[in-house]
């Protein structure tokens, strides 16, 4: 076997003509699987490219949800989760909280009173280090069923084809529920008074290894008070960042934390269909936000509230949502990193 | 004193199991960042445990290597050809041990947890840092390419010695089972 052969010419070039058919349909499997040959494919970069404005995305900061403000706190567990979930963020007691109210808008320099959707990013990490995040938003349910209308919808709404919209609507006539919302739902002035919702659906499992279909929201303790939306134009560009900031520093703001449960047959893979009123639900905890700080040197700057970042005990469901949120906001977290030098790190200068 | 024509069983298991997973973590890689469809929590879920494992496997496999040694490269072989075998092979193992060390490092300065399964998890390996990610991120899809390429002309290579040159390179790794098989030195 370590006797060289001489090899017949003919052999040769059948033996080179194999060796280049392995090697190109390895590299065209590879590429197959990168997705270049597959322009339809609904991609990370493809939708967030579609999130950014006609003047083009902020840079160096979050590609949608671009306007934050910082805070630190603790989720104060009363232990009623726990007949829900296994996490350990449930255990009662004082777990560290870190998050960012948010304005769902792809312009950093956005003026609060135009932005309708607001929210908040929050990750609670238990005592043994895992980690729960989330990120939460004013609407009671989401514009869209699919990722992929999401994208049509964003294609939409920045087309200069004034149809476009109105086609949009006829293929995703769940889009009205939102719009309800949007159109006549109360404005506040704060985002303390804020209610924050999940909309997406997870799974829950509880020590007994059964489980459940959740969604979650936080109630603020504040009492909402409607302001239009006329009134609040007429406030600075950065009302809610400078409301919340006072309020924070006059006493530590407070939402209770509740879990509802699906019934059986309830939609899990739709977040723009709401579940019956009457579900069972837990409250179980409360946030507690207790100091605000400028995004730019801020705890929260570089965090990625990615909702798939899920401590043992709670999973995915058959909503397809977590999925494109992480794999969009990757994406988002990357560009934004590799473009730190966009968005100086002076507390001064958080609002070029 | 004796010359070994084909590596251990050992070198050879390592070789091939190493093979198939480092094959399959470069599609899922490359599979996972073109989408947004659930199937991306799924590769991501095998992406980070299988890196781990190509690491553990990858460090044992050094020192299998540099106990084992490998079987010296048929005398008439070119020198240019010699160079590029021995040189590729640095570099094999430069990238099954930085790459997953790249991405490890990668995910503990984005300040993510480094889930491997669920509740299972590993600590940060550098401190959160913007910079510091942007660069770690490039370096690991950079290099992911770069690895397939180096793969590719590895397949060339080992399929050059055993179609053409038919000189027992391709033999000295080419099945997992079989006896070491050990030959007098010429």
């Amino acid at each position: 076997m370590s006797e060289p052969h001489q090899s017949a010419p003919r052999s040769t070039v059948g033996a080179l003509a194999f060796i280049a058919v392995v090697v190109g349909g390895g590299a065209a499997a590879f590429a197959y699987t990168a997705g270049w040959f597959s322009p339809a494919r609904l991609t990370p970069d493809k939708l967030v490219a579609a999130l950014a404005p006609p003047s083009g995305p902020s840079l160096g900061h979050r590609r949608n949800h671009a306007k934050g403000i910082c805070f630190t706190g603790v989720f104060e567990s009363n232990g009623a989760g726990t007949a829900l979930s296994k996490a350990n963020v449930f255990v009662s007691g004082q777990h560290p909280a870190l998050g960012r109210f948010n304005l769902g808008t792809p312009d950093a320099n956005a003026v609060d009173a135009k932005v309708r959707v607001r929210g908040i990013g929050l990750q609670i990490t238990a005592p043994d280090g895992q980690e729960w995040r989330m990120a939460m938003i004013n609407a009671p349910v989401f514009p869209v069923s699919t990722p992929q209308a999401f994208y049509d919808l964003l294609l939409a709404s920045g087309s200069k084809d004034p149809e476009a919209m109105k086609a949009f609507v006829g293929k995703n006539p769940e889009i009205a529920t939102f719009g309800a919302w949007a159109a006549t739902g109360p404005w506040t002035a704060s985002y303390a008074e804020e209610r924050y919702n999940s909309l997406n659906s997870f799974i829950f499992t509880d020590a007994s290894g059964a489980e459940r279909a959740v969604r979650w929201a936080l109630l603020p303790a504040a009492t909402p008070v409607a302001v239009s939306p006329e009134e609040l134009a007429k406030r600075g560009p950065d009302f809610l960042e400078q409301d919340i900031a006072e309020r924070v520093h006059g006493a530590p703001q407070r939402w209770s934390m509740v879990v509802t449960v699906a019934n059986d047959g309830d939609p899990t893979a739709d977040p723009t269909k709401a579940w019956p009123a009457d579900r069972r639900s837990v409250e179980v905890g409360t946030l507690v936000v207790q100091k605000i700080e400028p995004e730019a040197n801020g705890p929260c700057r570089d965090i990625n509230f990615d909702p798939t970042v899920l401590p043992a005990g709670m999973r995915t469901s058959d909503d397809p949502f977590p999925a494109a949120r992480s794999s969009a906001y990757a994406k988002s977290y990357d560009l934004r990193t590799a473009e730190a030098a966009d968005y100086p790190r002076t507390a001064t200068s958080a609002k070029p | 004193m004796t010359v070994r024509h084909r590596f251990t069983p050992l070198q050879r298991l390592l070789h091939w199991l190493m093979a198939v997973c480092i094959l399959a973590m470069l599609f899922i890689g490359v599979g996972m960042v073109s989408t947004v469809m659930p199937k991306y929590l799924t590769l991501v879920s095998i992406h980070k445990p299988l890196g781990i494992a190509i690491l553990v496997l990858a460090l044992l496999r050094l020192v299998v290597r540099l106990r084992s040694g490998a079987p010296p490269l048929p005398l008439d072989l070119p020198v240019p050809m010699k160079l590029a075998a021995v040189l590729s092979h640095y570099a094999l193992y430069a990238l099954m041990i930085g790459i997953p060390l790249i991405g490890w490092a990668m995910l503990s300065a984005a300040a993510y947890p480094v889930v491997l399964f669920a509740g299972v998890q590993l600590p940060p390996i550098v401190p959160q840092n913007d910079t510091l990610h942007a660069l770690l991120w490039d370096a690991h899809f950079y290099l992911a390419f770069a690895f397939f390429a180096l793969i590719l002309l590895h397949i060339a290579a080992a399929l050059f010695h055993a179609l053409v040159r038919r000189d027992g390179v391709f033999e000295a790794m080419a099945s997992v089972q079989g006896q070491e098989e050990v030959a007098p030195a010429e």
